[in-house]
């Protein structure tokens, strides 16, 4: 029958497509590799490590058993600033969402202090919690709270009423109608939110490894410039760049789907 | 409106009195933090004493440049890329991941090649305003409806005159939130910047007051960039607000 | 009686190209149509039956695949003609300019002399009832007003044709009879040729000396029926019964061709 077989052409060639899609992608990273190798042949070795001997170095990094402690130290401080950042975040944001005048009196509070350059804080949470992860947990969550805050919120706010007027019709209980209906509805929204909250309490926890640390990634990139170790620090930062791009696809992906679904 | 507004007020005011309070009564250490008011009266003795001014003008000063560039190359891109669907559909997971990377940690490379100066502060606002600029940029392009290129055609309309006259102003909201962000993204570029490793500026002053034990001029400090940026960054909210109302979205 | 055509499409198929792994879509004709001068001609048709297709093979914003198309003596093929006019559904106001200047914008592209604009755009403004809204921007007007601001927009430039597609069709009902209203005396008005497309059997009716009746896609012309209205009609005749009469009609035509469509729509979509 004509119909399938303009079925089957057209599987072909989404399958065509996304080869494609995927080459072009494979594309672009080479064209990222390219431009680096470009710079380190103007620049030279002193200032820039080839990407060959970045990765080469980022090898020797991630099989030593010096590295792995700063990694974890990082990571904990990573996923410690991320937890709070969202049961803050989703908790206020909730409340915020559901209350409309406490939203419509935070909302522009909450956007003047995303933007806000916050290193400027910093000192305050090294004051108040001193030298160690707490401050970088601190000063992570503080980054993170804000957006997960704001996407939540905008997700309560906008739920459609119908499902909520629904669920009485369908005489759900209050536990049903949160997890039945709130959830599922605002999930999307909630992760993109933590995708974003994911991107600035990494970006926090590392400004605080570079400013007054003694572990973790930051600190080895700062400890490298120091010791004028140029192959070192592009390693970390390169390594630090591919976990974090690699989670957050990881996160985008999720965030598509769910989002395809609504 | 007005009354939120009073509220907002209220909220602000009544955090600060806490905080006066706390570090009144000693609860919150002197050490730890000095009051508002004082923090008030230390940055005014600042101000008069003109070191700020010397800090803000280096700081602006970058802020300015790194701003500029992520805004006229980000919209550049943008529309390059718009243009070509295919390259855009390859850039568009680098783009939605780009501020996953902690960028600050390239910053140290940046001061080793290019040394302890302006221009590493300057990349490093421009690297992180500019990928903001073109995705707002993507986003307004893409937002315009296909109807208006029809009436463009019937008013015989080229494709200059149509990107001009109708796509560009179509757009404009949308890409003044990618200068609204590219702005606020510089400021925390160069003043992070400023604030790990740098000759001068605002950022450095409140890191270099901080190892030095000089509460009353980090506080001092800290409010007014606090403030300067607020002021800035609410200003561009509030008319990238008036844009969008007057074009109904 | 003898008619003057006014433009006339020729055998004309318009087949969209294959994408996507998608095979071609052949959504047009062939069809072929007279228009008269100065009347009121209505496309109606089941959703998907390339009625805007057709509307813009002949204002020249698409070429025909096959076939000719002709307005005033001309051949038109993919590139817009002077003297027609168009007005789409989706709202297409410049929200950027206010209702002036919107009304203003082809004038000033075309170059006409500033007083000659003023007067103009006063006109049309106070036709379509635009007058105390001049100084407003579209966002701050319904969707009715925002499509008469368009239709303004159009109307200063004099077109000999205007084209409407289901400029109504976004509207409320009541709206949309009383936009079809002002329509007819635009109409009247201007001396203009109109082409209508829409969906709405019984605006059709109402509105127009005749109508095409379209079949599901590809679109080809089942039937032109005439409905011998006088030329200062309004929308009072629905209590009349030649207007059930007309619609019944229609629908008799386009109900299997309807149905057809819906399950065309579900298979492909």
């Amino acid at each position: 029958m004509a119909g399938t077989q303009a079925t089957y052409s057209r599987k072909d060639h989404e399958r065509a497509e996304r080869l494609r899609y995927l080459g072009d992608i494979a594309l672009v990273i080479l064209g990222i590799v390219v431009v680096w190798q470009i710079l380190h042949m103007l620049a030279g070795d002193v200032a820039i490590s080839s990407p060959l001997a970045t990765a080469i170095r980022a090898g020797e990094l991630l099989g030593s058993a010096n590295f792995w402690p700063h990694a974890g130290e990082t990571a904990k401080a990573l996923v410690y600033a991320l937890v709070i950042a969202l049961l803050i975040g989703i908790g206020v944001g909730t409340w915020l969402g559901a209350h409309k005048l406490s939203g419509a009196v935070a909302e522009p509070i909450l956007v003047a202090l995303y933007s806000l350059p916050k290193i400027t804080l910093y000192p305050l949470i090294l004051l108040i919690f001193g030298l160690g992860i707490e401050a970088k947990i601190a000063f992570g969550a503080i980054h993170g709270v804000i957006p997960v805050t704001i996407f939540t919120m905008n997700a309560v706010k906008n739920i459609n009423r119908v499902f909520l007027r629904s669920a009485r019709v369908m005489k759900l209980t209050t536990m049903q109608t949160v997890t039945r209906i709130l959830l599922p509805a605002t999930l999307p929204e909630i992760v993109s939110g933590l995708r974003v909250g994911f991107s600035l309490t990494l970006l926090g926890v590392v400004i605080g490894e570079l400013f007054s640390s003694h572990r973790g990634m930051g600190f080895l990139v700062m400890r490298a410039i120091g010791l004028h170790d140029v192959s070192t620090m592009m390693a970390v930062t390169l390594i630090l760049a591919v976990a974090a791009v690699a989670i957050s696809s990881i996160l985008l992906y999720i965030d598509n789907r769910l989002h395809r679904r609504t | 409106m007005n009354r939120l507004t009073l509220i907002r007020t209220v909220v602000i005011v009544a955090f600060f009195g806490l905080l006066e309070i706390l570090c009144r009564t000693g609860i919150i250490s002197p050490f730890t933090m000095i009051p508002p008011s004082e923090m008030a009266v230390e940055l005014w003795l600042l101000i008069a004493s003109g070191e700020v001014a010397r800090g803000m003008r280096q700081t602006l000063g970058n802020v300015a440049v790194a701003c500029f560039f992520a805004i006229t190359v980000g919209f550049a891109v943008g529309a390059g890329v718009h243009a070509v669907p295919r390259l855009r559909r390859a850039l568009d997971p680098f783009l939605t991941t780009y501020y996953a990377v902690p960028f600050f940690v390239f910053y140290p490379l940046l001061v080793f090649i290019f040394g302890m100066n302006n221009f590493p502060m300057i990349m490093i606002g421009f690297l992180f305003a500019v990928v903001a600029m073109i995705i707002n940029t993507l986003n307004g392009l893409d937002k315009i409806p296909r109807v208006y290129r029809k009436v463009a055609r019937m008013h015989h309309m080229g494709r200059t005159k149509t990107a001009l006259l109708i796509e560009l102003p179509y757009a404009i909201p949308n890409l003044f939130t990618g200068v609204k962000l590219a702005v606020a993204y510089s400021f925390i570029g160069v003043i992070a910047a400023e604030f790990i490793l740098a000759p001068g500026g605002l950022g450095y002053a409140i890191s270099f007051a901080y190892d030095n034990f000089d509460n009353n001029t980090m506080y001092a400090l800290m409010l007014f960039i606090l403030v300067l940026v607020t002021i800035i960054n609410m200003s561009l909210h509030a008319y990238e607000r008036r844009l969008l109302r007057r074009q109904g979205r | 009686m003898s008619h003057e055509v006014h433009a006339r499409l020729e055998g004309v198929t318009r087949v969209y190209p294959a994408v996507a792994g998608n095979p071609p879509v052949h959504a047009l004709g062939p069809i072929d149509l007279d228009l008269r001068k100065g009347e009121f001609f209505s496309i109606v048709g089941p959703s998907g039956c390339g009625k805007s297709t057709c509307m813009d093979v002949l204002a020249g914003l698409a070429p025909p695949t096959k076939g000719t198309v002709w307005f005033e003596d001309k051949r038109v093929h993919g590139n817009v003609p002077d003297g027609i006019g168009a007005v789409f559904q989706e709202d297409a106001s410049f929200p950027w300019l206010t209702v002036e200047d919107n009304a203003a914008f082809g004038l000033r592209r075309a170059g006409v002399d500033a007083a000659e604009i003023r007067r103009r755009v006063e006109y049309a403004l106070s036709f379509m009832g635009l007058k105390d809204f001049a100084k407003a921007y579209p966002a701050q007007l319904s969707g009715g007003m925002r499509q008469r601001v368009c239709i303004a927009r159009t109307l200063v430039l004099q077109p000999r044709l205007i084209l409407l597609d289901e400029p109504f069709g976004a509207l409320d009902a009541q709206t949309r009879l009383l936009m079809g209203d002002e329509l007819l005396k635009l109409w009247r008005e201007t001396g203009a040729t109109v082409l209508l497309i829409t969906h709405a059997l019984d605006e059709a009716a109402m509105l127009s000396d005749r109508i095409g009746a379209m079949s599901a896609r590809p679109g080809r012309f089942l039937e032109t029926v005439e409905t011998g209205w006088s030329r200062d009609r309004d929308s009072r005749m629905l209590e009349g019964e030649t207007f059930g009469h007309i619609t019944g009609r229609l629908w008799q035509m386009l109900r299997s061709e309807s149905k057809r469509a819906m399950g065309h729509e579900g298979g492909v979509a």
